[in-house]
């Protein structure tokens, strides 16, 4: 036991490991910049769609329907077909199938942010004469940026996370040193698989605490407190992963 | 690399696939319950109790459900492979890793489940003369089982979804190692795309199952509803 714990620790202190050009900085780099676009263009499909379908408090049956069809998908299923589609090998393929898993939690929480605008809140800037579209962008939105925000962390770890497994399909990303270290065997290579698992579990938790801090800076400070009532109403993603 | 390419020749779907692999998809399909239900009935073992224990001693809530987030943001593959070194290429290594994710699920909808019992309910209880124990297994518990339910299926629907993974630990991955397989020998269309749609519909019927459990087991919501 104790040699795969110093085998993975060697594996960490050799700087070559490190700087190589399929080193750990530049798959991280790698890792980081297909998640970011996932979640860009995860954004823009989810929240036009849950932003218009929650004004008009609708999309209930859609949020949920979609939310409980990407659980049942494997995301490796997803990373295996995308490539010999149309998108081809290399990082476009991977990016959209992580796009795939950002948008339930987007959409879930903006659908659910705009429903729980308080309706007298709503009702009050229709009767100062608001039109429908003052109305969504100077009362909604800003009251429903709490859940925006959670739902943004939400699928952003959910695709860093996920991001990992494009590695066993010769996609990009930090799980590539997990899947060379299981290629080699856990005799020769648990170090590896040890040492690659422990990078990318400290990305994922690093990520997620600097995006608890974006979220706490984004959201208003009067909606700051009853963040414990947001957080527990805030649309809980699926760990398919 | 790029041996079969051609859209005929490589089809997305083909039936004559499945005819041909039937005992090699039966004993995917076999190991994928397999893995599914050990890991889901383990975590409902150890899960359930733990969210009672949640509820009750009320300083213990914040680090159980700050541990369960905490393992939420890990992945799968990060898991197994923190794992798999110290553990070896077993089934028993890929059943754990599902089970520490089903058992944050369970957990949390368990807790969901015993406060949302309204408090007039648990006074009328009380002033019955329900103890602790009865009032737990007698009316908490009961109340909660809708949500205890919804955890289940949750929990299930993605352990399904992640046993394909469990392909990287030495072949305990169900369909996923079909998956795999296909992909890596000559991107075998049909191999993906049928391993793909069983999982799918592996998930599915897990779920109509326990759907059908839930109903049975609270017949009262169904009067209510009716």
């Amino acid at each position: 036991m104790s040699s795969i714990v110093s085998q993975a620790w060697v594996w960490l202190n050799d700087p070559l490991n490190w700087t190589n050009s399929d080193g750990i900085l530049a798959l991280t780099w790698q890792h980081l910049w297909i998640s970011a676009v996932s979640v860009a263009i995860g954004c823009a499909i989810a929240w036009p769609i849950g932003i218009w379908l929650g004004h008009h408090g609708r999309g209930g049956g859609l949020v949920v329907g979609v939310s409980n069809l990407t659980r049942a998908v494997p995301t490796l299923a997803l990373l295996s077909i995308f490539p010999l589609t149309i998108l081809g090998f290399g990082p476009w393929s991977a990016v959209a199938a992580l796009a795939v898993f950002a948008i339930p939690p987007l959409l879930a929480n903006a659908v659910l942010g705009l429903r729980e605008v308080d309706p007298s809140a709503r009702d009050a800037a229709y009767g100062m004469g608001l039109s429908g579209w003052q109305v969504l962008f100077r009362v909604e939105l800003p009251l429903s940026v709490p859940y925006l925000a959670s739902g943004f962390r939400t699928a952003a770890v959910q695709v860093v996370a996920t991001a990992t497994l494009a590695a066993l399909v010769g996609g990009p990303g930090l799980g590539a040193i997990i899947n060379e270290g299981f290629g080699l065997g856990i005799a020769s290579g648990g170090g590896q698989v040890l040492a690659g698992g422990l990078l990318v579990v400290v990305l994922c938790l690093l990520v997620e605490g600097v995006l608890v801090l974006v979220e706490r800076a984004v959201t208003p400070r009067p909606l700051r407190h009853p963040t414990r009532r947001v957080r527990r109403r805030v649309a809980k993603p699926a760990p398919a992963r | 690399m790029a041996a079969v390419t051609d859209a005929a020749g490589n089809p997305w779907f083909s039936w004559d696939y499945v005819q041909s692999n039937a005992s090699a998809l039966l004993a995917a399909l076999i190991q994928h319950v397999e893995l599914t239900a050990a890991s889901v009935l383990i975590a409902a073992v150890l899960a359930i109790p733990l969210g009672i224990l949640a509820y009750r001693v009320s300083w213990l809530t914040g680090p159980i459900l700050a541990l369960s987030s905490v393992l939420y943001t890990i992945p799968s593959l990060g898991l197994f492979a923190v794992l798999a070194p110290f553990l070896g290429l077993y089934a028993s290594t890929v059943v754990i890793g599902l089970v520490l994710y089903a058992l944050l699920v369970i957990v949390r909808n368990t807790l969901t489940g015993l406060s949302q019992v309204p408090v007039e309910i648990r006074d009328a209880a009380r002033g019955m003369g329900y103890g602790k124990l009865g009032l737990l297994t007698r009316i908490e518990l009961p109340l909660s089982l809708p949500s205890i339910m919804t955890g289940l299926r949750i929990a299930t629907v993605s352990t399904v979804a992640m046993v394909t993974v469990g392909s990287v630990v030495g072949g305990y991955g169900g369909f996923g190692e079909l998956i795999l397989e296909g992909f890596r020998n000559n991107f075998y269309k049909a191999q993906i795309m049928t391993a793909t749609i069983a999982t799918v519909l592996l998930a599915l019927v897990f779920d109509l199952v326990l759907a059908l459990l839930g109903r049975l087991a609270t017949p009262w919501s169904r009067r209510r509803s009716a």
